[in-house]
């Protein structure tokens, strides 16, 4: 893939100031249009690794860069990008449309762009009828889906996941998958996501980076090169099955290296 | 959505206490006919409901009085604990001075400073209500507080993604955050208020036509008038009862928009 590169971790590393080395010194770089996936269990700094993308956290040493293209036209206070939480983390008190206007309202957008935007965002995630409801009045999956919503709402160039579907049930999250690969396909905005599950890491991405715990490291950069759009016969293909058995044993060495 | 609290149903809830206070007043006014107890040591339940029906004019224009010093009282105590949590919310540093004085206010017993205050301030009726505000501004202080700290961490890692201002962080955010911490607050407030006044009331004794529920408590209490005593009574309690629905009914209608039905906060 010879596109552009949006960011760059140079050696970026974070300890804690209690001296937990949360991650070594990684380097990754995300290219325009990727959809970058994080892979790996549980404390191996996924997410701390999201944070210090989206600016929520520090890094300790090292630098990231935000290179050419859309991004340095905007500079990096321009950037747009979105971020979607492991829960919906929606205000409880605002309807539908006023959580996913939220970055709209934050950023001063005059209320008639905004309006038509909430309505674009709201389509996209199939939940246009539900604009007027609260979000206790959601199902789990559907209150992710005013999240990711939001998220999109801005046009970001850069999408950030961290676990967003972790906490739903099997049958809800592949279907969630799914939508988010259309818009993906649709849209091509770059995408930084966050799992421990194999299989969807090989469904949606178009690079895995495999990470391991104590210090949080990279230990492999998969490309998974099957043609976008992926259906769902993608997922009981010999190639998905194939990625999902590399993957597997990536993930195992790094878990036995670790016991040792 | 389902309701997670199983309902025991409208008779339980309202049923079962009217059939209790019926029961003791019926117990009560048996009792006292049976033992022949004079009125001057416990009057019957219809004693103290026909003296309220004969002293009305005197006991209601004192209930008004003092009702009217409550709500001053919290209404006031409202406005200045509000902006008080506002100010400690600004800084850590700011919190850690002031608050202990915060809790001095609280622990210290009001009848101990009610006479300074009564001193200091030359109008009665402005020190009486000094007084309630003393009692009632420490829990609206407290829970609005903690309410205005007590934010959803990824709610607010979205607005400094979006880059919020302080303002809008306060006006988006906490405040919508701190709404059902505060109206906890001012439900334990307003019946302070209401014993705020009535204690101030006792120390400065005033009577006249400024007299309230408070004061003829007092004097029915020296002049052996205990029917009249008790009446007056009922007529505090039913005021801190009304006060208390009130102040529920109120957060309902501004909570129900937003809050699960179960939310322990909203009564």
């Amino acid at each position: 893939m010879d596109r552009a590169p949006v960011l760059s971790l140079e050696a970026v590393a974070k300890t804690y100031a209690s001296g937990t080395h949360a991650l070594a010194p990684n380097d990754l770089t995300l290219h325009s249009g990727e959809f970058l996936t994080l892979l790996g269990p549980s404390g191996c700094g996924k997410s701390t690794l999201l944070h210090i993308v989206a600016g929520l956290a520090p890094a300790s040493s090292g630098e990231v860069r935000w290179w050419g293209g859309d991004f340095g036209a905007t500079g990096s206070d321009g950037r747009r990008i979105g971020y979607v939480f492991q829960s919906p983390t929606l205000m409880p008190w605002a309807r539908v449309e006023e959580n996913v206007r939220l970055p709209l309202d934050l950023a001063g957008v005059a209320k008639p762009e905004a309006k038509r935007s909430v309505g674009e965002a709201l389509e996209l995630v199939g939940l246009s009828e539900f604009a007027r409801h609260y979000p206790r009045e959601l199902s789990g999956g559907m209150q992710m889906r005013v999240s990711i919503a939001r998220a999109l709402v801005t046009q970001p160039d850069l999408l950030l996941m961290d676990e967003p579907f972790g906490a739903l049930d099997d049958f809800t999250r592949q279907r969630l998958d799914s939508e988010l690969l259309s818009l993906w396909s649709a849209r091509r905005f770059s995408v930084v996501f966050v799992t421990h599950n194999i299989y969807e890491a090989v469904f949606l991405s178009t690079r895995v980076a495999v990470m391991a715990a104590r210090p949080g490291r990279i230990l492999a950069d998969i490309a998974i090169e099957e043609p976008h759009p992926r259906g769902e016969a993608f997922r009981v293909s010999t190639a998905f099955a194939g990625y999902c058995q590399r993957l597997t044993g990536l993930v195992a060495a790094a878990g036995a290296r670790e016991l040792r | 959505m389902a309701l997670r609290e199983d309902n025991p149903g409208r008779w339980l809830r309202y049923g079962a206490p009217v059939l209790i206070a019926a029961l003791f007043l019926a117990l009560w006014q048996g009792a006292v006919v049976f033992w022949e107890v004079p009125p001057w040591l416990v009057p019957s339940p219809l004693l103290v409901l026909e003296t309220l029906v004969i002293d009305r004019e005197l006991l209601f224009r004192s209930l008004g009085v003092t009702l009217g010093i409550a709500l001053a009282a919290l209404a006031i105590a409202t406005v200045l604990g509000v902006l008080a949590a506002l100010l400690f919310v600004q800084s850590r540093w700011i919190e850690m001075s002031l608050f202990p004085y915060a809790v001095l206010l609280q622990v210290t017993p009001i009848v101990a400073i009610a006479p300074l205050i009564i001193i200091w301030v030359r109008d009665v009726q402005v020190a009486l209500v000094v007084c309630a505000v003393v009692v009632a501004i420490f829990p609206i202080i407290s829970n609005t507080t903690l309410g205005l700290r007590s934010v959803d961490p990824g709610l607010l890692a979205l607005f400094r993604l979006c880059r919020a201002n302080r303002w809008q962080e306060l006006t988006r955010l906490r405040i919508p955050s701190a709404l059902p911490f505060f109206f906890g607050g001012l439900r334990i407030a307003s019946g302070l208020a209401l014993i705020g006044a009535v204690v101030a009331e006792f120390v400065a004794g005033t009577g006249g036509a400024s007299a309230g529920l408070a004061y003829q408590i007092l004097l029915a209490g020296f002049q052996l008038n205990i029917p009249r005593l008790f009446a007056a009574l009922v007529l505090i309690a039913g005021a801190g009862v009304g006060l208390f629905a009130t102040t529920i009914w109120a957060s309902g209608r501004a909570l129900a928009r937003w809050h699960a039905p179960d939310s322990p906060v909203r009564g």
